[in-house]
This record gives structure tokens, C-alpha cells and sequence, in this order.
């Protein structure tokens, strides 16, 4: 199944560059497609880490909600570099991922590096070291947000697979107690 | 009634470019004002994300509805995927490599020294 979607996303990627439809052309895209599955399969690289098209329906919007809030930040960070004194006050913070897959918490360390103020320096388990530009930044992040975005995105289809709803917040328990308000207002 | 739409969109696409431009030059700024390598690279991160991405719109409203449109929508999504990598991997090396950040006096920059080569000054 998996191996059908990336298949199809290959040949709509070929299609879309080639622009060109002959026969010759599009029989070459399927050869290319299906050998470049073959070897995906092979190398154990089509599953849903390295294929994770279960997470697109959440993502269409997760995204728009992301893109808000990197405009909102490059908009603080713009203002700290046009102020005449360079308010900066750099920190180095912990956050806990809450995320139960390495999908998870690799799409909230790169949305966190994405929006500008925030950069993830290191990932060790589910804890990100993150530097924040001002104390502004580290404690938007710190009020988790972000964190129960995430992980409402890659929730949807495992939170149903296991019928319940007792995994949720139980991960990133404490740290992003905010998180978990957020959750509640759903 | 078409030729208006067609000055909306033409209007959109250069305010669309002119603000993703002013924010590439503002990131560069910044680039040129931050004081390490780490706050640098908050700047350098803004003209990746918001100043590609509204020029990329802007683009896009140029281009029509086309191949063109979706080869370049097709691009952002790449750049979005790949610039926090690029991001990372840099600023992982650094601090990995002994870069000590610089950080303000009020963060706890003690609970973090350990398992980091950060010298104290």
C-alpha cells in the first residue's frame, strides 16, 4: 500500500519536471519509478518513517498554522535587528518532545529550527536542546504549543488504531503541562 | 472585469516580492549584527523561511496557474523541508566543535555545560 502512494508521488514528481507526456517519455518515468521502488524496498526505506504520507492530511493544516507563527516570529526577530541596541538575550533551553514517533519528534525539532528565534541544536531521546534568541522566544516554546500541535498531527490515526485516549499528554508529562490545557479546549 | 483581476493579482505578486525582499535585506542585516554564530544564524534562518516564502508566493501569482506555478510550489516545499536540516547540522557542529554560545546573564547556562564542550569565560 505504502509502496503504491510513493509510487504514484515518484511519478506525479517525474511528470511535473519532465512536462513532456509522449509515450517514450512516460514508459521511461514508470521504468525509473518502479526501479527506484524496488530499491526503496530493498533498503528497508519505504515505511512510514521514511514515507510518512499518513501524515498529510494532518499536515494540511499543521502547515497554515505553522506558517502564521513563523511570520509572527520573524516579525519579533525583524524588530530586534532594526532596534538601535540589539536586544538580544541568547539562551540555551531543554524541551521535552512529547511525540511518540521519531516522525514525530523530527517534524517539532525542524519546526521549532524553521521558526525563526528558535534553533534545535541537539536531539538526545525525546529532550531537544534548543537555542532561543531572546527570553521572549524561549518561553514561547516553553509554553508547548507547538508540542501538542505536533502531536495532534501524528496523533489522528494511532490515537484511533488503539481505541483509546489514554496515551495522549502522557508522554511529555509535567514540562508541557500547558500543552495538555490546550489539548483540553479541543 | 479580466484585466482587472489580472492588475490584483500583478499588485499582490509585487507586494508579495517586495516584502520578501525587505525581509531578506532585514536577515541580512541581522546577519551582520548578531553577535556569535548561533544568534547569526536566527537571522540567516528568517531569509530562508519567510524571505524565500513570500517570494516564492509572489511567484507563483506571476506564474499563472501552470506547470511553472507548480514546479515552484513544488521547490518551496523542498526548501521547507531541507533548510532546518541545513540549520541544524550547522549549529549541532558548532557547539559540537567547541563553539561556546554566547549566552545572556540571566539563562541558566550552568545546568547546560555538561555534556557540551562549552568553554566558561
Amino acid at each position: 500500500m505504502r509502496l503504491i502512494s510513493l509510487a504514484t508521488v515518484l511519478f506525479a514528481f517525474w511528470l511535473l519536471l519532465s512536462g513532456h507526456y509522449t509515450t517514450l517519455l512516460i514508459a521511461i518515468g514508470l521504468i525509473a519509478v518502479i526501479g527506484t521502488v524496488l530499491l526503496a524496498r530493498r533498503m528497508g526505506v519505504a515505511d512510514e518513517e521514511g514515507h510518512p504520507i499518513h501524515l498529510l492530511v494532518g499536515a494540511l493544516s499543521y502547515w497554515p498554522w505553522l506558517a502564521l507563527e513563523i511570520i509572527k516570529s520573524t516579525i519579533a526577530v525583524s524588530r530586534l535587528v532594526l532596534a538601535p541596541g540589539l536586544a538580544v538575550s541568547p539562551r540555551l533551553v531543554k524541551v521535552r518532545a512529547g511525540q511518540k514517533t521519531p516522525v514525530g519528534i523530527n517534524i517539532y525539532a525542524n519546526s521549532i529550527t524553521l521558526t525563526p528565534g528558535t534553533i534545535t541544536v541537539d536531539v538526545k531521546g525525546d529532550v531537544l536542546t534548543v537555542h532561543a534568541l531572546t527570553r521572549e522566544s524561549a518561553a514561547d516554546l516553553a509554553s508547548g504549543a507547538m508540542d501538542a500541535r505536533v502531536r495532534r498531527l501524528e496523533g489522528g490515526e494511532w490515537k484511533v488504531a488503539r481505541g483509546a485516549e489514554g496515551g495522549e499528554g502522557s508522554a511529555g508529562e509535567g514540562e508541557v503541562g500547558a500543552a495538555r490545557g490546550e489539548e483540553g479546549r479541543q | 472585469m479580466s484585466s482587472f483581476i489580472v492588475d490584483i493579482l500583478t499588485v499582490a505578486s509585487d507586494v508579495l516580492i517586495a516584502v520578501g525582499s525587505l525581509v531578506i535585506v532585514i536577515g541580512a542585516l541581522g546577519l551582520l549584527r548578531m553577535p556569535d554564530v548561533f544568534t547569526r544564524m536566527h537571522a540567516a534562518g528568517m531569509i530562508d523561511t519567510t524571505g524565500a516564502g513570500f517570494v516564492f508566493a509572489g511567484l507563483i501569482l506571476k506564474a499563472g496557474f501552470g506547470l511553472v506555478a507548480f514546479k515552484l510550489v513544488v521547490l518551496m516545499g523542498l526548501l521547507f523541508f531541507t533548510s532546518p536540516v541545513a540549520t541544524h547540522a550547522l549549529a549541532r557542529a558548532a557547539l559540537y566543535g567547541g563553539v561556546s554560545p554566547h549566552l545572556a546573564e540571566d539563562s541558566e547556562l550552568d545546568g547546560m555545560v555538561e555534556g557540551y564542550p562549552i568553554a566558561r569565560e
